[in-house]
């Protein structure tokens, strides 16, 4: 019963709960530890390495004393905003594993997720009851209601723009994607300007006692400010993403979507239904891009229709980084991302000439790079090759 | 009573190729029939034809009567047609297990798809040794087994077999003839489509010939056998 896969030969014994557990607890934790570490590790290093080029970038700054400084607080928020992108190319990735196309207008499907967010918040503290909800449930409840938005409204675009493009020219579903992008943002824009007469949202995070207050942690020399909202930016994908993995590897309808994937036409063959299969991908690949919305709305605070091209192409560069169709590539690519661009912004201040402003710059040239050098990814394509 | 699986006047095409040309086939259950024809006949477009994964232009495919022709796979599959495609199309990152399972798709009970499976390795010992290998993994004969084990999880009414023979070491195809028969005495209707015609003849109660989408001949495999034209092009007999 708890391992569908592995219960046919022999009973559900201590030992196969224990093999569920690890399978599909330990080793995503673990995983997620490692990819962490890992890539903390790597740039600490190079930032100590810059630290001894340019021992003083301008005058009276010691790179060595801010780098010592600011190390926590890099990796802290590097880890956070790595796991929004992780959450958002995910969405890339599980889409263009069944279908190998790049849904551009995944990017405003995570839009749409924090608006919903924004509004079930804004609602619940119009009607005056915010403080009296439990911070748990209220999270959960503003990111489920994202995620089934957004995965609802990821659906529908699979069945009203890309369906009937199926076996069209490949460069026809991306212009369609792109068009749906567009119809989005003004829709969304529309609709925030005749109800609210206003489309920058601010999440009402005012009156939550909770929310505002950093836990301050001390190491060493350097202070790390961590805001709750980072909390549970971490904590709400790394729940989310076990149980992505879980759906995936160990339920009957994750097979199905790894068998659509692998070979679309003999699935059907086996008695699948193919198009229930893409849109219960498109469903939970626009779930994940939902739950990052709102996420980030909760950690940043103001949203606007137009907040979802920037994080997606970012995510979408980390898909492409970790390995397009890859759902682990996905998770690597994104916390990578993520701390190259936390750290680029901690150091970046210090150069002449340069400065936070050439974050960006730096975050696609990796892309770049990756495009002509590794375009597989890190981690190669998996879930669509082929023997 | 109508047969198990009738094609009448079938015509498929791919773009503006004409692969079918009006072909009649039948199928009465409990049969082996087999489909010979050297390459581009038709003959797999035949079988992806009586699936779903081609759609015919023109002519209609029932199965016990009800008219399935313009079906889709799955649905095809859930009244009972098993397929297993030209070239096994095994699930290259799904294990021999999940392959199999997948076979399965539309039984509800864990009990049930065990006690299959464990039929399956009865069939196919190779099998249960390689059960958590991927199927990319396995040898070319093994993905063949694997191919048709997974087809008949589902415990197919009919099962449409694509050249399960191809790529095989002769000791191999000897053994894979010998399933066939064995699965057809369990009660599963077959359609064989082969390029070792006289192994497939030897096999099969009927037989029908397909030359460039049409049907030139069709008769009991013993009749064909000793066709002139059936032994110089197919059994390269001079
Ligand atoms: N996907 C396709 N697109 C276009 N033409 C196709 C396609 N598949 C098959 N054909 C054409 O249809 C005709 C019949 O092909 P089919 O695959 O049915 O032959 P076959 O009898 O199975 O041959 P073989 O013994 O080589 O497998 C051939 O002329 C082939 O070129
Ligand atoms: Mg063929």
């Amino acid at each position: 019963m708890l391992d569908a896969g592995r219960s046919s030969l022999g009973s559900v014994s201590a030992r196969s709960v224990l093999g569920w557990v690890y399978r599909f607890i330990l080793f995503p934790i673990g995983q997620m530890l490692v990819f962490i570490v890992g890539a903390a590790l790597v740039l600490t290093l190079l930032s100590y390495l810059l630290a001894l080029l340019f021992p003083e970038p301008r005058p009276n700054i010691s790179l060595m004393t801010q780098v010592n400084r600011q190390l926590p607080g890099m990796i802290v928020s590097g880890i956070t905003i790595g796991f929004v992108y992780a959450m958002i190319a995910l969405g890339y990735t599980l889409v263009y594993g069944v279908l190998k196309f790049i849904n551009f207008a995944h990017s405003e499907i995570f839009m749409f997720g924090s608006v919903v967010g924004f509004e079930v918040m804004q609602r619940l503290a119009e009607g005056g009851n915010l403080p009296g909800w439990s911070p748990v449930l209220l999270v959960a409840f503003v990111v489920l209601a994202a995620m089934l938005a957004s995965g609802l409204l990821a659906v529908l675009i699979e069945r009203v723009a890309y369906r009937p493009l199926r076996g069209a020219p490949r460069l026809v579903p991306l212009i369609s994607a792109i068009g749906v992008s567009f119809f989005m943002i003004d829709v969304v824009r529309a609709f925030q300007a005749i109800t609210r007469n206003d489309f920058n949202l601010t999440y009402p995070l005012n009156n939550l006692e909770w929310i505002r207050n950093p836990v301050k942690l001390a190491i060493g020399e350097a202070t790390v400010n961590i805001r709750p909202t980072q909390f549970i930016v971490v904590l709400g994908a790394v729940v989310t993403l076990i149980a992505l993995n879980y759906f995936v590897n160990g339920t009957k309808l994750g097979r199905g979507i790894r068998a659509v994937s692998q070979d679309m036409a003999t699935a059907g063959l086996m008695g699948i239904n193919v198009n229930r299969m893409i849109s219960l991908t498109f469903f939970v690949g626009g779930a994940f891009g939902g739950a990052a919305g709102a996420l980030f709305g909760m950690n940043v605070g103001t949203v606007t229709p137009f907040v979802g091209f920037i994080p997606g192409i970012k995510a979408f560069t980390a898909a492409v980084l970790g390995g397009i169709g890859n759902i682990t590539g996905a998770l690597l690519g994104g916390l990578t991302l993520g701390l190259i661009e936390s750290f680029l912004n901690g150091l970046l201040v210090y150069f002449p000439v340069l400065g936070q402003r050439y974050t960006d710059v730096f975050a696609f040239s990796v892309l770049i790079l990756i495009l002509i050098f590794r375009p597989s990814g890190l981690l190669g394509e998996r879930v669509d090759e082929k023997v | 009573m109508p047969p198990l699986l009738e094609l009448q006047n079938v015509h498929t095409f791919y773009g503006h190729i004409h692969a079918l040309k009006g072909v009649n086939i039948y199928v009465e259950e409990g049969e082996i029939v087999t489909l010979v024809g050297s390459n581009g006949a038709g003959k797999s477009t035949s079988l992806r034809s009586i699936s779903g994964m081609v759609r015919s232009k023109q002519g209609s495919i029932r199965l016990d009567g009800q008219d399935i022709t313009s079906m889709k796979p799955h649905e095809i599959t859930a009244l009972g047609v098993g397929h297993v495609p030209e070239g096994r199309r095994i699930f290259p990152l799904l294990t021999v297990q999940e392959n199999l399972e997948i076979g399965a798709w539309n039984v509800t009970s864990r009990a049930e798809i065990n006690r299959r499976m464990e039929e399956m390795f009865q069939l196919f010992p190779r099998l249960r040794e390689r059960f958590q290998q991927k199927g990319g993994t396995l040898s070319g004969g093994e993905q063949q087994m694997l191919a048709i084990a997974r087809a008949l999880m589902a415990e197919p009414r009919i099962l449409l077999l694509d050249e399960p023979s191809m790529g095989l070491a002769p000791v191999l195809v000897e053994g894979i003839f010998e399933i066939v028969k064995r699965i057809n005495a369990q009660g599963t209707t077959i359609l064989l489509v082969e390029q070792n015609a006289l192994m497939a003849l030897e096999v099969a109660r009927r037989g029908y010939v397909l030359q460039s989408g049409s049907l030139v001949l069709q008769d009991t495999s013993a009749n064909l056998m000793n066709n002139e034209m059936v032994k110089r092009v197919y059994l390269g007999e001079n």
